[in-house]
């Protein structure tokens, strides 16, 4: 237990580091080159710290958190795989880390044509014809994906569609993206196997009759458990004048064994920093790139990577492109990183993670269903979904499940989400976890489970070994403190403070 | 190269352990007639060492800003980045990390967010600040959402002189939510106020300038700020270049509502334009309005200060298809890299970071004047951008610079036709006398007045 100082009670006025370069042209006065009213009238309250004080600070901080390198991150949903070293090598290359996106395409040549070459390997990888690399993260892709539809049907004067089908497990961003692109949402109920049930889609499909813009699913779905009916609920909106989006987060689970694109989906997202094993980065950046079918290649984002006679460049999107969805052409140093997880791993590399994926979940799966409810009980693919429900009735939720986990080194599950399953723990191994890791795993899941039973209060008041223990979430939220008030700060002038708080 | 550590033997093992003869067993649920059934055409698998021989051969063909010194910006800036900078965000206990849902495991990020955040205010002058968005560009459209509210509906005016890129990502969010956008001409490279006055009706929910603009300019900020708010419109600031605000006045002193910029001068690498830093800063009555995640300070069971993620209930996770925006992933890493670089430089050497862009900027601009054929397009102040008409052909001029291993400004008339055959010159802290020298007079020999 221990509380680390923020960095701006650090340190001491005048304090710095020598960082800058030499001002080595003639100074002229401020004033000539900034006229009064234009210039700052108080300085920012940044920290005033040595060099020796930063590396300390954020060494320490760095010390108060818990990655894929330093242990087990069944994270649910979020494809914790080890992030290969040889990435952030590449990635840090300053051909790559140092170019400028607006330098001309002869100055960029092998940035073009690694992209250039990741939209192939995209496309074949999910089954698509061609791929926008722009897209920042998964939720961005799905609002590019639903702008892109939408482009499509009013293409074709078809403008009443204004309703996305959406199952009531998925994720939070397909709605929240949904809305975005101005549609309705209605949800899909699920059948009694997990998957979609279709008799509810059917009951959807005909009230909504000429309205279905799209149906967004993920497949694997948020259970774990992949859809077999995928090919009739594909067909049913099709035949509706619906088109198929897919929320790739669960692309771990198929790569080489099967292909949204062969499903019967129009559009497709990968996350790059789940399948494609670019690190996470406590948050982000990630990638989220989309796929299309080919007639919804014009609707696609541009500029796209090219290659003529004259090398690489970059094609202006045609007429019916919906245009840019960001500055510049992506997240490049994360699209690098994948682009050397594909290189490094081949065809047969990548399938080989997706089975290894399946068979770490299902071994996870077979080992636990006897200490905790397992509401699917059915083959799993990369992941699956237990609930507390048993422990529940003891007095134990899955929070308190989550937070005893944290006493054993490890990262607990997802939990609470998919909405449809009570007190559920979203467990996602991935493929490159160790038999020892998952036992390990399975060991603690016992214990916790007869902690449950014999010794509850162990879990109510956990976590017990960490910096912190369990934090007041009520107080955070009532009296938000979201910024360090200057006022606050010990040793500061007040017309400091002052200047800082007014708007 | 593979990263499965379980050999043969033991996947083998497991699957027995699982009742499966076969991996094909786990698979069955997946119907046959979406099963791939070739192996995916891709390049085959490459060891460590020729992956990184084939990364290098790639790489080797850009022009890295170590060896082509650049007067490019336009929205991406060459600032000098302390080496802490990235042997501190590259520790891997923080880069390996998820979004912290687990905060008791996740004090380390969540409390430099939370610094992040404070680092923002600080420089923005602004009440709240969010823990990143994607990039400028989408947290100007985050921003214009946020102030166009759950409608949908609505107008909003935009200056000529944001960023081209930022225009165009509006331009389609605008048509896909449904709201409209009213350009505001310019008038001496800065927006103009007659036109903007022109431009805001009453269904006006927000103006969005950037400060200093695309043209490095620097706009009449407070002019702005009350014809917006003569109306019932929300003032959005966009900012490309946040070192600007070491020396200029910012967005709080001239009460905007809404803060929306692009952090990557602060100390994250450029990357080809990605992964950037999205800033988003606000007062604190529009909060619960925001996009994008929140870092709180909090005490846990035992009385100590700890950090969360807070008012959660405005995200995509519980509020689900009423939230106030889709993002889930955001670009912590980067907030975490302008964090150590702002501690870094610190109080005093932010500030003198800022005035050495602007000293420097205005050396060469004076230099370059005196070239003959080049001259100062527009008269207003400016930081550390500034455009010039040239005498030849903006592109034949880059040409005959990128000849000399020297990456030249932006050709305006790819965006702005209306000022024919002009470069917008950036001169950031990181530019040597010598490297202005070496430009200058590459100018003067481009353009025929060399001795
Ligand atoms: C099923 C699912 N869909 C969509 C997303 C959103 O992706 P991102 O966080 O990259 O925006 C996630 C990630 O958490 C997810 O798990």
């Amino acid at each position: 237990m221990s509380v680390e100082k923020l960095i701006f009670e650090k340190g001491a006025p005048g304090r710095h580091s020598d960082v800058l370069p030499a001002m080595d042209v003639p100074e002229q006065p401020l004033d000539d080159l900034l006229p009064a009213e234009f210039q700052r009238a108080t300085p920012a309250a940044l920290p005033e710290v040595s060099e020796i004080e930063v590396v300390r600070h954020y060494t320490h901080l760095s010390q108060r958190n818990f990655g894929v390198d330093v242990g087990f991150y069944p994270l649910g949903s979020c494809t914790m795989k080890y992030n290969p070293k040889i990435n952030e090598e590449t990635a840090s290359m300053p051909g790559f880390a140092r170019i400028h996106p607006l330098a001309s395409e002869s100055m960029t040549q092998g940035a073009i044509q690694l992209l250039y070459e990741l939209e192939r390997y995209i496309a074949e990888i999910t089954g698509m014809q061609r791929v926008t690399l722009q897209p920042a993260a998964g939720a961005h892709g799905e609002i590019t994906g639903l702008m892109i539809i939408k482009a499509y049907h009013e293409s074709r004067g078809d403008i009443h569609r204004d309703i996305v089908l959406i199952p009531d497990g998925a994720h939070g961003t397909n709605p929240a993206s949904a809305t975005l692109a101005n549609y309705q949402t209605v949800e899909l109920k699920s059948d009694k196997r997990g998957g979609v049930d279709v008799a509810h889609l059917k009951e959807m499909l005909a009230k909504y009759e000429g309205k279905i813009a799209a149906l967004m699913m993920t497949n694997p779905n948020t259970l774990g458990v992949f859809d077999e009916r995928i090919v009739e609920i594909a067909q049913l909106v099709h035949d509706a004048g619906g088109q198929l989006y897919y929320d790739g987060a669960n692309a771990n689970a198929i790569m080489g064994i099967t292909r949204p694109g062969d499903m019967g989906f129009d559009v497709v997202h990968l996350n790059l920093h789940k399948t494609m094993s670019t690190p996470h980065g406590g948050g982000g950046p990630g990638a989220g790139p989309i796929g299309v079918a080919k007639h919804l290649v014009p609707f696609l984002p541009g500029p796209l990577p090219a290659h003529g006679r004259e090398g690489y460049y970059w094609q202006d999107a045609g007429p019916q492109s919906i245009g840019r969805v960001r500055a510049n052409f992506g997240n490049f140093l994360v699209l690098v990183r994948a682009y050397t997880y594909i290189r490094s791993n081949g065809p047969d590399g990548l399938r080989h993670i997706s089975e290894s994926a399946v068979l770490n979940a299902n071994y996870l799966m077979q080992a636990l269903k006897s200490d905790y409810l397992l509401p699917y009980d059915r083959t799993c693919m990369h992941e699956f979904v237990l609930s507390a429900d048993r422990q529940k009735a003891l007095g134990v939720s899955a929070l308190d499940i989550a937070k005893r986990i944290l006493d054993f080194g490890m990262y607990p599950p997802t939990i609470y989400f998919p909405l449809i399953v009570h007190e559920a723990l979203m467990i996602e191994p991935t493929e490159t976890e160790t038999l020892e890791t998952l036992d390990e795993f399975i060991a603690v899941m016992r214990q916790i489970a007869r902690e449950a039973r014999e010794e509850p209060s162990l879990l109510l008041d956990a976590p017990h070994v960490t910096v912190v223990g369990r934090l007041d979430q009520t107080l955070a939220a009532r009296k938000p403190d979201l910024c360090w008030r200057p006022d606050v700060r010990a040793g500061r002038p007040a017309e400091v403070a002052e200047t800082a708080n007014t708007r | 190269m593979s990263y499965v550590p379980n050999t043969v033997a033991e996947q083998e093992a497991m699957l027995r352990e699982v009742g499966a003869t076969s991996i094909e067993d786990l698979l069955a649920p997946i119907p046959a007639e979406v099963r791939l059934k070739r192996p995916l055409d891709l390049p085959p698998a490459l060891g460590e060492p020729d992956v990184r021989r084939l990364l290098m051969a790639l790489a080797e063909q850009n022009a890295d800003l170590d060896h082509y010194p650049s007067f490019l910006g336009a929205g991406s800036y060459d600032h000098v980045i302390p080496s802490v900078v990235p042997q501190l965000f590259k520790r891997s206990e923080f880069y390996t990390s998820y979004t912290p849902y687990q905060p008791e495991l996740s004090q380390g990020m969540l409390q430099a967010i939370y610094e992040f955040q404070t680092m923002v205010c600080e420089l923005t002058e602004m009440e709240v600040a969010n823990a990143s968005l994607y990039d400028g560009s989408t947290s100007v459209v985050e921003a214009t959402l946020m102030a166009v509210g759950p409608s949908g509906r609505g107008e909003v005016v935009v200056s000529r002189a944001l960023d081209p890129q930022y225009r165009a990502t509006l331009k389609v969010y605008a048509w896909a939510r449904g709201f409209t956008l009213r350009e505001v001409g310019l008038e001496d490279g800065a927006t103009s106020l007659t036109a903007l006055q022109e431009a805001i009706t009453p269904d006006t929910k927000a103006v969005i300038v950037q400060h200093p603009n695309f043209f490095g300019s620097l706009e009449d900020m407070r002019a702005i700020e009350k014809v917006t708010h003569a109306s019932k419109a929300l003032l959005i600031v966009a900012i490309t270049e946040p070192a600007s605000l070491g020396v200029i006045a910012p967005p709080g002193a001239y009460n905007a509502d809404i803060v929306a910029a692009e952090g990557q001068s602060l100390g994250s690498p450029m990357g080809y334009g990605g992964p950037a830093l999205g800033l988003f800063a606000t007062r604190s009555e529009l909060v619960r309005r925001a996009p994008g995640r929140l870092v709180g300070k909090t005490v846990d069971n035992r009385g100590q200060t700890g950090y969360v993620l807070t008012l959660q209930t405005r995200e995509q996770h519980i509020r689900r298809e009423r939230a106030t925006s889709n993002i889930c992933t955001n670009q912590s890493l980067l907030a975490l890299a302008a964090t150590i670089y702002l501690a870094s430089l610190g109080k005093q050497g932010f500030q003198a970071m800022a005035r050495q862009c602007l000293q420097k900027a205005h050396h060469a601009q004076q230099r370059i004047a005196e070239i003959p054929g080049f001259s100062p397009l527009f008269s207003r102040p400016f930081f550390d951008e500034f455009a010039m008409a040239t005498p030849l052909p903006a592109e034949q001029i880059n040409a005959a610079l990128r000849d000399r291993s020297i990456i030249g400004g932006y050709e305006l008339a790819r965006d702005y036709p209306e000022f024919g055959d002009a470069l917008l010159f950036c001169v950031t802290e990181h530019r040597t006398r010598d490297e202005i020298e070496t430009l200058a007079t590459a100018l003067e020999e481009i353009t025929g007045s060399a001795e």
